[in-house]
């Protein structure tokens, strides 16, 4: 056991652990978007900041990756990392305006405002997708290519995957906008709240780099042509 | 080739190798590297080697074809020995010309480098204000030694390093030394060698452990790696046997960017000489310890020099930084103990083995020891790869080697440590080069690109074009990081088309202190800090752009119109040079722009000769 202090109270975790999960098992909530429980921590979100060390030496890490150390002095929700998730959030809020998890996150450390220029984009590049596929469902079918502002989701060449079983977990964890392909009645779907009366994969010529790696969509059991 | 068994053959061989060598013999050498190459070097080899078979001269002269010297701003060049007369610039034409005065042992006076300032002719190479005022432990090798010619290295010392380790058979001590020179690694973050390579030894070694040697160099205006790589490869091979003999590591990797065809080539060539000659594979020079060496090429991501991204594209998976800890040395390629070091640091490993911590703790200053090549580029004089010791100020950099500027402005900052790293301007060149105070002045000494600006540089376009680089090169793993840059460029771009407000600069700053903040690794922690170095120094500019929409340097081509004062004397020289015919008027009349049809490209500006192009 691994004993460390996580907002001045003195705890022990196992060795091996993550900050996160410590964090959370001692009640301090940490928001995250790119982590899931069974699948391995990945760290692209960066929402799970906290702040590690003292004085000079203090600087914030990624809770879900960082591992237990004996001594370690951790604060989840000190000035500076309140400060980062707040820019952070308002990072999420110009590029994916549209997903509800956001703007319930953003309300919640209220963030009243968006700086940037807005864009409109659906996918956070969480990776939350290609880990299930590959952690859960061993197939391996999508993917990261491309890197910096060109990274992108996807499957080799865009070819529909040999090795995609259609199994939808990929949607499943997606959690930027996880109500979306829930219905089978297009108008009654309520896509996370956002602007979209219909899910998305209807509307496939307004959604360019719409996340739905289905044919046919099994979720909704709605054919595309 | 002969297989070498023994610490005796080698020495044997040594022996032989330094008996045959006439130092009277007078030598062209041909400096052919990548900048070499590429500037006419090959036509020089070819003429010259033309010349001296019909000229019967083959056993009186001797040519040597090396890689880069350092000068790149004289290349091609060729350096005579043992007279060391230095030509810069030659042209195929002199080539012969040079041939015959060595054969007669003659100097062209006409073809000798002329100081710019004096325009006096100056003889040898060592003369030269850019050569005499560096110490040059690593780069001196490249004018001596052939690097597909492993003999050539022997001769000259090569490998003796690594045979006194070898017979001395005391890895603890081969630790010790490294420690006391106080070597710190010179891929830019200056973590302590000695140190680093203790944890390794002190790692279990059930199964195994690697070395690798990071040459994924990819900071633009930077080749310091490359010129090491391709002008002595056998450096890197020996450190690295030296490194996995005090480590007790078994495998090694040469890590090198597939951009160095040359560096590639002669990498290759040398790794199989040494296998031949024993000096790698098992059982090596007989002493029982085997170290096994490949190379491996980088596919062009500038984000592979992270030492957790470069292990991830070793192992064939995506260039994208872990989280540390564990660090590589505790847990890397391939879940063993992995210890990265820079080309640079290997290079100087066999230097310390032969002189001795000591003498090289000589050179230096307090904590920062030994020497540091530098690509020093932009508007200098004289541009090329500079080894100074550590502790010389930026002003000896600038002025003393580089020459001061090559424009007609004054300097006006110095931008090091690449993508990565910050400008320091002018007022502070008094500012010595080490790893701790280039860090305090918002700089980093990164691997080593120098790149100084003058007066006609805008630093917000500079910060401009590094963050494009970076949002390009960033990997794209973590959100800050990948959309961090993007917003900065953004903001950057929206300021130099004068299109921001004053929040534009709070936005910056704080959006620069959460990716700096946020990020897992050195590229994104240290992504902000060109736009907060130009933010701290330059703010007047910043400022300039964004309330009187004006652009100080004439830089950003939104802000600033071109026209012609009452200094024109209507020579029509810019009327011919203008591409877009946007300039009119009679001969010996003031003539005028049409700012509808400019296109903003300067050209004018740079063919007058009588200052009568104005930018406001």
């Amino acid at each position: 056991m691994v004993t460390l202090h996580i907002n001045g109270l003195e705890v022990s975790a196992e060795e091996g652990t993550t900050l996160l999960e410590a964090s959370r098992f001692y009640g301090f909530p940490i928001p995250t978007l790119c982590h899931l429980d069974g699948l391995s921590p990945y760290g692209a979100c960066r929402l799970c900041v906290v702040e590690i060390g003292q004085g000079a030496n203090a600087k914030l890490v990624t809770s879900c990756t960082y591992p237990v150390e004996e001594g370690l002095q951790v604060r989840t929700a000190s000035s500076r990392v309140v400060k980062a998730r707040k820019m952070i959030l308002e990072l999420f809020l110009a590029s994916c305006p549209q997903s509800k998890t956001i703007q319930d996150l953003a309300s919640s450390y209220d963030v009243r405002q968006q700086r940037f220029k807005q864009e409109h984009d659906d996918c956070i590049l969480c990776g939350r997708c290609v880990r299930v596929c590959e952690e859960q469902m061993a197939a391996k079918a999508i993917g990261f290519r491309s890197r910096g502002e060109k990274r992108s989701l996807g499957t080799p060449f865009d070819l529909k995957s040999e090795v995609c079983r259609l199994c939808g977990a990929c949607m499943y964890v997606c959690p930027a906008c996880q109500l979306r392909c829930t219905y089978t009645e297009p108008d009654k779907a309520i896509c996370g709240g956002c602007a979209n009366l219909s899910p998305p994969c209807l509307e496939k010529n307004s959604f360019d780099d719409m996340m739905c790696y289905m044919e046919p969509c099994v979720a909704c059991e709605i054919k595309k042509d | 080739m002969e297989t070498l068994k023994t610490i005796d053959n080698f020495l044997t061989l040594q022996a032989r190798l330094v008996a045959d060598r006439d130092p009277g013999i007078p030598t062209l050498i041909i400096s052919a590297g990548t900048c070499g190459q590429a500037s006419g070097a090959n036509d020089l080899i070819r003429i010259a080697k033309r010349e001296l078979l019909s000229k019967k001269l083959t056993k009186k002269i001797h040519l040597r074809i090396t890689g880069c010297h350092g000068f790149c701003e004289m290349e091609p060049s060729v350096l005579v020995e043992p007279r060391r007369t230095f030509y810069p610039k030659v042209t195929p034409r002199d080539m012969d010309r040079i041939v015959d005065a060595v054969a007669a042992d003659a100097i062209l006076e006409d073809l000798l480098f002329a100081d710019p300032t004096t325009e006096k002719r100056i003889e040898t190479q060592d003369e030269i204000p850019f050569f005499k005022n560096q110490v040059r432990t690593l780069l001196g090798f490249n004018e001596k030694v052939d690097p597909i010619r492993i003999y050539n290295y022997i001769e000259h010392g090569g490998y003796q390093a690594m045979v006194r380790v070898l017979s001395k058979g005391n890895p603890g001590w081969v630790i010790e030394e490294i420690k006391a020179s106080g070597l710190r690694g010179r891929g830019g973050a200056g973590f302590p060698t000695g140190l680093k390579w203790e944890i390794l030894a002190g790692q279990p070694n059930g199964h195994g452990k690697f070395l690798v040697c990071n040459g994924d160099e990819g900071d633009p205006g930077a080749f310091m790696d490359r010129s090491v790589l391709e002008g002595n490869p056998h450096s890197i091979i020996e450190g690295m046997i030296i490194g996995a003999y005090g480590t007790g590591a078994n495998e090694g990797i040469l890590y090198v960017r597939n951009e160095y065809p040359l560096a590639i080539k002669h990498l290759v060539i040398a790794l199989r000489q040494a296998y031949q000659l024993g000096l790698l594979g098992s059982d090596i020079l007989g002493t029982g310890f085997s170290f096994d060496l490949r190379l491996v090429r980088g596919a062009g991501a500038f984000v592979c020099g992270e030492e957790t991204a470069l292990i991830k594209s070793i192992e064939g998976m995506m260039g994208e930084p872990v989280q540390r800890p564990p660090f590589p040395v505790q847990k890397g390629l391939y879940g063993k103990p992995t210890l990265i070091n820079n080309v640079e640091t290997w290079a100087n490993v066999p230097i310390i083995m032969n002189t001795g911590a000591q003498s090289f703790k000589k050179i230096g200053k307090e904590r920062n020891y030994g020497t540091k090549i530098f690509s020093l580029v932009g508007k200098v004089k004289n541009t090329g790869l500079i080894e100074v010791p550590m502790g010389i100020t930026l002003g000896e950099v600038v002025y003393g080697i580089g020459g001061g500027s090559s424009g007609k402005t004054e300097i006006k900052a110095v931008q090091t440590g690449g993508p990565s790293g910050g400008c320091i301007p002018a007022s502070r060149f008094d500012l010595t080069i080490d790893y701790e105070s280039l860090k305090v002045a918002g700089s980093i000494m990164g691997s080593g690109g120098m790149i100084v600006m003058d007066e006609r540089t805008c630093m917000v376009d500079v910060a401009k074009y590094f963050m494009n680089f970076l949002k390009e090169e960033s990997c794209g793993k973590c959100f800050t990081c990948r959309k961090g840059t993007q917003r900065m460029y953004e903001i950057l771009d929206d300021i130099t088309a004068g299109r921001a407000a004053r929040e534009a600069l709070d936005l910056l700053e704080e959006l620069a202190a959460t990716v700096k903040d946020t990020t897992l690794c050195a590229l994104g922690q240290t992504a902000p800090n060109p736009v907060l170095s130009t933010l701290l120094y330059f703010r007047r500019e910043y400022l300039n752009h964004i309330e009187h929409h004006r652009c100080p340097a004439g830089v950003c081509k939104s802000l600033i119109t071109y026209s012609i004062n009452e200094n024109c004397t209507g020579c029509q020289l810019c009327v011919r040079t203008c591409s877009v015919e946007a300039i009119t008027g009679e001969k010996k009349k003031v003539h005028l722009i049409d700012q509808a049809k400019c296109i903003r490209c300067g050209a004018c500006r740079d063919v007058c000769k009588l200052n009568a192009i104005d930018i406001r």
